[in-house]
């Protein structure tokens, strides 16, 4: 009991240095990396404007329901005009990158996974070593680099849609004053707002981007273990994006 | 050829998109950069008061509770010792008389200061850069907690036994306690 506990206590010690080093080796990498623009444009396609959908529905629908659940609660006080300053800071500050990273993990990250480890139990990536490519510089980092890019953007997206969506909800079903709402919210919202959104997002993309490739490139071989990589990536994501979450917030304030 | 073209396109005006965003956001939704739409034409006018409490820039101005125009400026008088609120009221009101009087006031209950403005009597109206002369200060809460325990101690032992008196003082404590949690803010 003591022993099995100790054992997988050593197991994710290990799985932490494991992915830490993974992260040394693509960052040494990434400069050269950055000479093939078009893989990581191409990945920057695929990570961030195939999102763009869920992304932007999503982001309406959380705005529309902060304007609904916010404008209820701040009636009670009768500061209804602060909705406009609720919803953007909220949004800026925790609702787009975590919700946006959350997504990105489901949407991106999962396919970053799956198709790093199909390359690995269809020996692609044995074969890419074999003709003295490297595939950490040619496959995986650009998968990586791509998503690190796209994830900051799209958390501003997300934002910016959300904030419609809460003054969509506010403003023209609710008739709060469009005036207060924007003034309000421009006399409140400062750049440090907007600068930790983007500080979070850019924090969440690296670690979503990372544990999608390392888990898709370190999976077995085999459909079981794709399968396998694809479901730790949401799950591991979706914790340590959490767990980041708390600790970034936590050192912004 | 073809094929990669048109994905740098997508991703192209995905990225450019993104930055459109975070533009949108640092400039529209804070108090930095130009705001777009909403251009009204205004005239400013400036006010004097003695105390401003928590006024901040981009407060609004507003008179029988109507929204007229937004503070632009705060700065102190070195002179005085005085605060000079700039404020720009729209256009629109350009018949407001220049004997009007500005008082500080708080939105709700925790909400932040705004000026209010109310009508005088006179014939001329204010003109741009013109200065408002009757002002009347934010209520600071310290002051007021001051003044009531200066009251209280004035006449605490000798009309602790009356009726009326703790009665009308009493009702002190029941409006002064309502602003506090907008002071805690």
């Amino acid at each position: 009991m003591i022993g099995e506990l100790r054992s997988s206590l050593v197991g994710a010690i290990a799985g932490l240095g494991y992915i830490s080093l993974f992260l040394v080796r693509l960052i040494v990498v990434a400069p050269r990396a950055l000479l093939r623009w078009d893989l990581i444009a191409k990945q920057v396609f695929n990570s961030g404007a195939l999102s763009l959908v869920i992304i932007m529905l999503s982001g309406l629908f959380v705005g529309m329901v902060l304007g609904l659940q916010g404008f209820e609660l701040l009636q009670r006080f009768g500061s209804e005009e602060a909705l406009g300053t609720a919803a953007a800071i909220g949004l800026f500050r925790e609702l787009a990158p975590v919700i946006t990273s959350l997504l990105f993990a489901g949407r991106a990250g999962t396919a970053l996974a799956s198709e790093i480890g199909l390359m690995r139990a269809t020996d692609q990536l044995s074969a890419m070593e074999m003709m003295a490519v490297d595939p950490i510089r040619r496959v995986v980092v650009p998968r990586f680099l791509g998503a690190v890019i796209a994830m900051p953007l799209l958390a501003a997206i997300f934002s910016v849609i959300g904030l419609y969506g809460a003054q969509l909800i506010g403003v023209q079903m609710m008739g709060v004053d469009s005036g207060s709402f924007w003034s309000q919210m421009q006399a409140a919202v400062e750049l440090r707002d907007i600068r930790e959104g983007l500080v979070k997002s850019a924090i969440f993309g690296v670690a979503c981007s990372l544990i999608a490739v390392y888990q898709g490139y370190y999976s077995e071989p085999t459909a079981e273990g794709v399968g396998l990589a694809t479901t730790r990536t949401v799950v591991t994501s979706a914790v340590v994006v959490l767990i980041l979450d708390y600790l970034v917030t936590s050192a912004f304030l | 050829m073809a094929k990669s073209s048109t994905l740098n396109v997508g991703a192209g005006s995905f990225v450019l998109l993104g930055f459109a965003a975070l533009a949108f956001l640092t400039t529209q939704t804070t108090n930095h950069g130009i705001h777009l739409g909403a251009k009204r034409s205004v005239y400013a006018v400036t006010a004097k008061f003695d105390n401003i409490g928590d006024l901040k820039v981009g407060a609004p101005v507003s008179m029988a509770g109507v929204d007229v125009g937004r503070v632009t400026r705060i700065d102190l008088d070195t002179q005085q010792f005085k605060a000079v609120v700039s404020m720009q009221l729209d256009s629109k009101y350009n018949q407001i008389p220049s004997d009007t009087d500005a008082s500080i006031y708080t939105q709700g209950l925790l909400g932040g200061k705004f000026i209010g403005l109310t009508a005088g009597g006179a014939d001329t109206f204010l003109k741009n850069n013109d200065q408002i002369d009757f002002t009347q200060s934010a209520l600071v809460l310290e002051n007021l907690i001051g003044q009531m325990v200066a009251n209280f101690s004035n006449k605490g032992p000798d009309s602790a036994g009356s009726s009326g008196s703790p009665g009308s003082s009493g009702s002190a404590p029941t409006t002064a306690p309502s602003p506090k949690p907008e002071k805690t803010k």
